[in-house]
């Protein structure tokens, strides 16, 4: 049994391992004193410095990351609605449209991006436009839309079916019922769609590749660019910063949902012990 | 009430959307810019926007063939391109190009006369040289031994130790220059003298690579293999060891090509651009940043360059006498390298 819970442990270990060594060597080479991938010649923040005045990758970072934003909080928006809307239909129309729904989201990225870089092209010639952000934010909108269901989804079916009815019985209007009653329940929902679109958007390469046009280019794709000359380690040192900027918002994130559950349970206790002092 | 509300969203939807598409008519002067990554001194376009009030927007290919794609795919308005010689005469070919107006480009006098009129356009109308270079082998003298020709990279004896490069038109031009045929051949039996010498090459190779040799070669992971001849001084400071040689065979020379598309809608800053890129002292800034040798005669002067490096830049011209540059091949050709490529890859 003892042995049995070692092995565990060491698997677990093996994964973390598995998970994180990749992202430590990023980190490690991103202070690296010459522009080798494989041999360490000393420790510097040159790479960093670097970083803020290359013009190319600061762009490009900034146009993943307003895109990013705009299209998730875009896709959140749409995607909720559309979610409330699916579940409040007759269910002979709600499967169809949710294997619809879902199509986009396993369908490869390749197809994704052909096929709206020809729809574009096609458009714009018709309509006098070029490739350029708005199609980008578009096709991002597009690809997030489906994520942001899939998570919405869930806790709508978690929510207690009486809740709306009740509020509406107690005065509610439509819109204050779904302001101040559904939205609140499907928060988290809301918020995990929220950041899985969002790290769709900055991941994504492909669909990015096929729908930028002339003007814009994003962070995935710059790097994609260097392989001929080598990727310089700038690239390291954004990743890390990234990573970094990642983590502290994930602890933040998880530090403020246990003091919500803890709160929520103080609550709860004190709800109890008031009922019980009433009876 | 609820009618309203969800016209409201969809108008702002819409907007939301359709915002980005507009903005394309604004009074403010630009050039659209489409190189290589990792290709040019990115202080320069501060510099040049500081210099002519034009905006640069940058953009990165990895190869001419996916920039040639992206050209033909439609959509986009890239004014400057910066592709290799043979991608050049093809896109003449292919009545791509707009012909320069050398009368806003007075830099060009500049360039050294050996890079005007090149094969690839013979009467020089439509390009100006960005930066050149040739192929050549790097190599470990202490796993290979002493390196002339491109034969060490067929000998058995280097089996395991050798790394290739990774795109149809350099791989066959290695084989066919060790054969003695020219880069540019369209002779069917040559073509296929040459395929049979890179199957045979296949069993005894450690990898095709692109810049996985920067650090296949530091590292010492592997001993021998071709690529471009500025990058060997990249390598040369990760592994003091490394040597580099011009084969005795004659190898490939690359130059990279400022021009300007046909469908440019910013043609005269365009022009500007090119002309900026052009200026002795630029040139000699960028070249030094990316390593590669720059057209420019008067830039050398402006380059403090040391005796090893000044010799990997700077081959004489009996070296050069022996080398060639590629030019752009018939489709029947094209065709033919494609499917070898796809035959010896799988």
């Amino acid at each position: 049994m003892k042995k049995n819970k070692c092995s565990g442990k060491l698997l677990m270990l093996l994964t973390f391992v598995f998970l994180y060594l990749p992202i430590a060597v990023l980190i490690v080479f991103s202070f690296n004193d010459s522009k080798s991938r494989t041999v360490w010649s000393g420790f510097t923040l040159n790479w960093y410095k670097e970083l803020f005045s290359d013009r190319m990758i600061i762009q490009s970072l900034e146009i993943t990351l307003l895109v990013s934003v705009l299209a998730s909080l875009i896709a959140v928006v749409v995607g909720t609605f559309a979610a409330i809307g699916f579940f409040n239909m007759k269910k002979k129309w709600r499967s169809p449209l949710l294997t619809i729904n879902n199509i986009p989201a396993v369908n490869a990225d390749i197809i994704t991006g052909v096929s709206l870089s020809l729809l574009f092209v096609s458009a714009g010639a018709v309509m006098g436009f070029d490739l350029g952000f708005g199609t980008l934010l578009i096709a991002h909108i597009s690809f997030n839309i489906p994520y942001v269901i899939l998570s919405v989804m869930p806790k709508l079916y978690q929510l207690d079916p009486n809740l709306s009815e009740a509020a509406q019985d107690l005065g509610c209007t439509w819109f204050q019922t779904i302001y101040k009653v559904i939205l609140p329940e499907i928060m988290p929902g809301i918020v995990n769609g929220l950041l899985i679109a969002f790290t769709m958007s900055v991941d994504d390469f492909v669909i990015s590749y096929f729908t930028a046009g002339s003007s814009v280019q994003t962070l995935s794709m710059a790097i994609y660019a260097m392989t001929r000359r080598r990727i310089s380690p700038k690239i390291n040192a954004i990743s890390t910063l990234l990573f970094a900027v990642v983590l502290v918002l994930l602890i933040v994130v998880n530090v403020r949902q246990a003091q919500q559950s803890k709160a929520e349970e103080k609550k709860q206790k004190a709800l109890r012990g008031q009922r019980a002092v009433s009876i | 009430m609820k009618k309203a509300v969800s016209l409201v969203m969809c108008a702002v939807f819409i907007v939301c959307v359709f915002a980005g598409c507009g903005g394309s008519g604004g009074e403010k002067q630009v050039v659209n810019v489409y190189n290589w990554g990792e290709y040019i001194d990115p202080v320069l376009l501060d510099e040049f926007e500081a210099e002519t009030g034009i905006k640069v927007n940058y953009k990165t290919y990895e190869s001419n063939e996916q920039m040639y794609s992206v050209l033909r795919q439609g959509g986009v308005n890239y004014d400057v391109v910066i592709p290799s010689d043979y991608m050049v005469s093809r896109l003449i070919d292919e009545d791509m190009l707009a012909e320069l107006n050398f009368d806003n480009i007075p830099n060009y006098a500049l360039v050294d006369d050996s890079l005007k009129n090149m094969t690839y356009d013979p009467e020089n109308k439509y390009s100006v040289p960005y930066m050149w270079g040739t192929v050549g082998i790097i190599y470990d003298p202490g796993v290979v031994g002493e390196v002339t020709g491109w034969g060490a990279l067929f000998d058995e004896a280097n089996a395991g130790q050798i790394l290739m490069f990774d795109n149809s038109r350099d791989a066959m031009g290695i084989a066919l220059k060790y054969l003695g045929y020219s880069l540019n051949t369209t002779d069917e039996a040559e073509l296929a003298a040459a395929f049979d010498l890179l199957k045979k090459q296949k069993p005894i190779l450690q990898g095709y690579v692109m810049d996985q040799i920067f650090d296949k070669l530091e590292s010492g992971e592997a001993a021998i293999g071709p690529y471009y001849a500025g990058d060997y001084l990249t390598m040369l400071e990760n592994n003091p060891n490394l040597k580099f040689c011009i084969p005795e065979e004659g190898t490939n020379v690359f130059v990279d090509a400022m021009c300007i598309l046909k469908s440019a809608e910013n043609k005269e800053n365009a022009e500007a651009f090119i002309n900026f890129m052009t200026g002795a002292q630029v040139s000699a800034t960028n070249s030094d940043f990316i390593g590669y040798t720059s057209p420019v005669g008067d830039a050398k002067a402006l380059l403090e360059l040391d005796e090893t490096a000044e010799a990997v830049r700077y081959p004489s011209d009996e070296v050069l006498a022996h080398c060639e540059a590629f030019t752009n091949l018939p489709q029947e050709t094209l065709d033919f390298y494609d499917s070898m490529w796809v035959q010896l890859k799988s």
